[in-house]
C-alpha cells in the first residue's frame, strides 16, 4: 500500500478522492450507490473515456491535441456519407471506416508537426479551424437524423432488472471504451513503441540520439488520437442518435482538463491509463452527485472549475519545498 | 556581434515588411475583385467589428510573450460585461447615469484584474502550466457566469451605452480609438517599461530571468493582471455595441487570438514578439474576412482559411530557416 502511494501518488489520491465523494454521495442521496446509477455513470463517461485515452497518448509524447474534438465530428459527417454510399454498412464498416478516417485527420497533424517543425499547440489551433471551417462550409450546418438503423439501435451489453421494475443497462459505448483502454494500456506499457513514446516525449533530442524512430513516434500518437476521436465520434453519434456539427465543439478542453488531473502533463513523458480513465471518472462522479443532490446545472461547471483548479494547484505544490520554506521560517 | 544584431533587426522589420506587403495585396486583390469592397460602408463596418478581437488579442498577447497562455479571456470579457451590465441595473437600467457607467466600468476591470491575478499567482507560486490553470480558471468563469445570467441574454442599458459602441468621433468608430489607445499602451509597456523587458525575459529563460534579479513570481502576477484588464475593457467594448451581455458570446474568438498572435510573429515558446506586426496580423484577418464576406463566401470558409493561413505562415517560417541555416 505505501509502495503504491510512492509509485503511484497521482492514481492513488484521485481513487482515494473517488471513494470518499463516493461515500459521501451515497450517505446524502439514495439514488447514488444504486446499480442504475452506475451503469448510467459508466455509459456516460464511455465517450469522454476513449478520447481520453487518445489524448494521454498524445500528451505522453510529449505534444498537445486541440482538434480532436472537430475531428471526430467531421469523422460522424464523411463516414455517415460513405455509409449512405455504401447502402448503409453496418458495425464493422463503421469501425473500419471511422477509425480510419480519424487516422487520417491524425496523421496530418503529425505530418505538419514533424516536418515542418511546427509546435503541436499552433497545429492544432490551425487544424482546428480548418476542420471546422471545411465542416460548415460544406455541410452548411444541416443536422443528420437518418442515420442507419444499426447506428443508432441501443445495443445492451449487460442487463439486470431492479427490484421496482427499471432496467440497469451497460450499452456498447461502455464495451468500446473497455476495448480502448486496454488497447491503450497495451500500447503504451508493453509494447517497445510505446516505451519510445514515452522516452520520446521525456527528451526528445536524448531520444533521437538513441536512435527512436521518432517519426514512427509522432505518427503513432497522433494517429492514435485521430483513431480515438473517429471510434469517439462514432460512439457519441450512437448515444445521440443524431450528428449535430458543434455537438462536440468544447469537449476537447474539458476531457484535457480531465486527463491532466489524472497525472498527464503538458511537458510530456508522464501519464498512466489508470489516472486518466481516475480523472475522468472523477469528473463524471462529481457532475453526477451534484445533479442528484438537485443542485442548479449552471452552478456545475463552477464547482468544477473550482475542484480543477484546487487540484492543479494542489499537485503541482512540492510539499518538501514547502516543508524547508517553513523550517527556514522558523529559524530566522 | 553588431552584424548578427543587425541581421536579427532586419528579421523583425521584414517580418512587418512582409505582413503589409500581404496586406497591401489583398487589399488591392479584393477591390479589384468586387467594387463594393473599398467603400465608406465596408470599411466602417471592418472598423467596427475589428477592435473585439483585437483587444482580445492584446490580452492573450503579453501571456504569449512570457511562454505561457491565459485561455480565460473570453469568459473574463464575458463576466466583466455581466458586472458592468449589474452595476447599471442596479442605478436604474435604462435610467442610469453616466456615474453608474464609469462605477460599472470599475468594477467590470476590477473583475477581470482578479481573475488575472488569481491566474498569476497560482502560475507563480505553483509552477502549474498556465494552459491548465487558465483552463482551470476559464471553465470556473464559465460556470460563475452561466449561473449568474442563468444564460440568459442581459439587455435594457440607457441609450449612451449604445452610442459608446457604435458611434463615432471625427468619422471614427470609439472601439476603434479604444483599441488603437490599448494598443498604444501594450506597446509602450513591453518596449519601455521594467515589467515588458521582465516579460520578454520570463518567456526565453525563466532561470536566468530569476538569476538576474528579477522577480518572476512578482513579474507573472502582473502579467496576467494585466491581460485580466485588457480582457475586462473588451468585454465593455462588447457589452456597448451589442448592447447586451450573453455569457459565451465571443467564444469563437479564443482559438483566432492564438492565431492571430501567431501570425503576427511571436514566438509560439515565448520571449520574441511586437505589438506591431499583431495589429498588422489582425487587420489582414480582418479585411480576409470581409472580403471573402463580399464575394459571397459564408464566414465558416474564412475561419477555415485562417487555419490554412496560419499553417502556411509557419510553414515558409520553416523553409525560411531551412534557408538560411544552408546559407551558413
Amino acid at each position: 500500500m505505501v509502495k503504491i502511494f510512492k509509485t503511484h501518488p497521482i492514481e492513488t489520491w484521485l481513487f482515494i478522492i473517488i471513494i470518499a465523494t463516493s461515500f459521501i454521495l451515497s450517505v446524502l442521496t439514495d439514488q447514488f450507490f444504486t446499480l442504475v446509477n452506475i451503469f448510467d455513470l459508466i455509459n456516460s463517461i464511455s465517450i469522454n473515456v476513449i478520447f481520453a485515452v487518445g489524448l494521454l497518448v498524445v500528451l505522453i509524447a510529449g505534444g498537445i491535441d486541440i482538434s480532436f474534438a472537430v475531428a471526430a465530428s467531421v469523422v460522424q459527417y464523411v463516414a455517415f456519407y460513405i455509409l449512405s454510399y455504401l447502402d448503409g454498412g453496418n458495425w464493422f464498416f463503421g469501425f473500419i471506416i471511422a477509425g480510419l478516417l480519424g487516422i487520417i485527420l491524425g496523421a496530418i497533424n503529425a505530418g505538419l508537426i514533424h516536418y515542418f517543425r511546427i509546435i503541436s499547440i499552433v497545429v492544432t489551433i490551425a487544424t482546428f479551424n480548418v476542420f471546422f471551417g471545411l465542416l460548415m462550409f460544406f455541410t452548411k450546418g444541416v443536422y443528420l437524423y437518418n442515420l442507419p438503423d444499426w447506428w443508432v439501435n441501443r445495443v445492451i451489453i449487460f442487463e439486470h432488472e431492479m427490484a421496482n421494475g427499471t432496467w440497469a443497462e451497460l450499452t456498447l459505448p461502455a464495451l468500446v471504451m473497455f476495448a480502448a483502454v486496454l488497447a491503450t494500456w497495451f500500447l503504451i506499457t508493453y509494447t517497445s513503441i510505446g516505451r519510445q513514446i514515452y522516452a520520446y516525449g521525456d527528451n526528445p533530442e536524448g531520444a533521437r540520439r538513441i536512435g527512436i524512430n521518432i517519426v514512427a513516434v509522432q505518427f503513432i500518437a497522433y494517429g492514435w488520437m485521430g483513431m480515438m476521436a473517429g471510434i469517439g465520434g462514432l460512439m457519441q453519434a450512437h448515444f445521440m442518435q443524431e450528428i449535430v456539427p458543434n455537438a462536440l465543439i468544447g469537449r476537447e478542453l474539458d476531457v484535457l482538463a480531465a486527463v491532466v488531473l489524472g497525472g498527464a502533463t503538458l511537458g510530456g513523458g508522464k501519464g498512466t491509463v489508470v489516472g486518466c480513465v481516475l480523472g475522468v471518472l472523477l469528473m463524471a462522479i462529481i457532475q453526477n452527485g451534484l445533479n442528484l443532490l438537485g443542485i442548479t446545472p449552471f452552478a456545475f461547471k463552477a464547482i468544477v472549475g473550482v475542484i480543477i483548479l484546487l487540484a492543479i494547484s494542489l499537485s503541482n505544490i512540492s510539499f518538501i519545498e514547502l516543508k524547508d520554506h517553513l523550517k527556514i521560517k522558523k529559524n530566522s | 556581434m553588431k552584424k548578427k544584431l543587425n541581421k536579427l533587426k532586419f528579421l523583425i522589420e521584414s517580418e512587418v515588411a512582409g505582413l503589409t506587403v500581404f496586406l497591401v495585396t489583398i487589399v488591392i486583390l479584393f477591390s479589384l475583385a468586387s467594387p463594393k469592397f473599398l467603400t465608406v460602408n465596408n470599411l466602417s463596418s471592418m472598423a467596427l467589428q475589428l477592435p473585439e478581437l483585437g483587444l482580445l488579442t492584446l490580452a492573450m498577447l503579453i501571456p504569449i510573450l512570457s511562454g505561457g497562455l491565459n485561455l480565460a479571456i473570453t469568459y473574463t470579457a464575458n463576466l466583466s460585461g455581466l458586472a458592468l451590465a449589474w452595476t447599471l441595473k442596479n442605478f436604474g437600467g435604462t435610467n442610469a447615469g453616466i456615474d453608474a457607467f464609469i462605477l460599472g466600468c470599475i468594477f467590470a476591470l476590477f473583475i477581470g484584474a482578479l481573475s488575472g491575478y488569481i491566474i498569476g499567482v497560482v502560475v507563480a507560486y505553483t509552477k502549474a502550466h498556465p494552459i491548465l490553470v487558465s483552463l482551470s480558471m476559464m471553465i470556473l468563469m464559465r460556470g460563475i457566469g452561466e449561473f449568474m445570467s442563468q444564460g440568459k441574454d442581459i439587455t435594457g442599458f440607457p441609450d449612451f451605452v449604445q452610442n459608446i459602441g457604435q458611434g463615432t468621433i471625427l468619422g471614427i468608430p470609439i472601439p476603434l480609438i479604444v483599441f488603437t489607445a490599448c494598443a498604444l499602451i501594450w506597446h509602450i509597456i513591453l518596449s519601455r517599461t521594467r515589467q515588458g523587458f521582465g516579460t520578454y525575459m520570463l518567456g526565453s529563460n525563466v532561470m536566468a530571468t530569476n538569476y538576474t534579479g528579477i522577480s518572476t513570481k512578482k513579474n507573472l502576477i502582473i502579467l496576467y493582471t494585466l491581460s485580466g484588464i485588457m480582457c475586462s475593457v473588451a468585454g465593455i467594448i462588447m457589452l456597448a455595441r451589442f448592447n447586451s451581455v450573453r455569457v459565451g458570446h465571443g467564444e469563437s474568438f479564443l482559438l483566432i487570438t492564438v492565431l492571430a498572435c501567431f501570425l503576427g510573429a511571436v514566438n509560439p515558446f515565448g520571449g520574441f514578439g511586437r505589438v506591431m506586426p499583431v495589429v498588422i496580423a489582425l487587420v489582414i484577418l480582418q479585411v480576409l474576412t470581409s472580403g471573402l464576406n463580399i464575394l459571397g463566401s459564408n464566414q465558416h470558409l474564412s475561419t477555415a482559411l485562417w487555419g490554412g493561413f496560419l499553417i502556411f505562415v509557419m510553414v515558409l517560417r520553416w523553409v525560411w530557416w531551412k534557408l538560411s541555416v544552408n546559407n551558413e
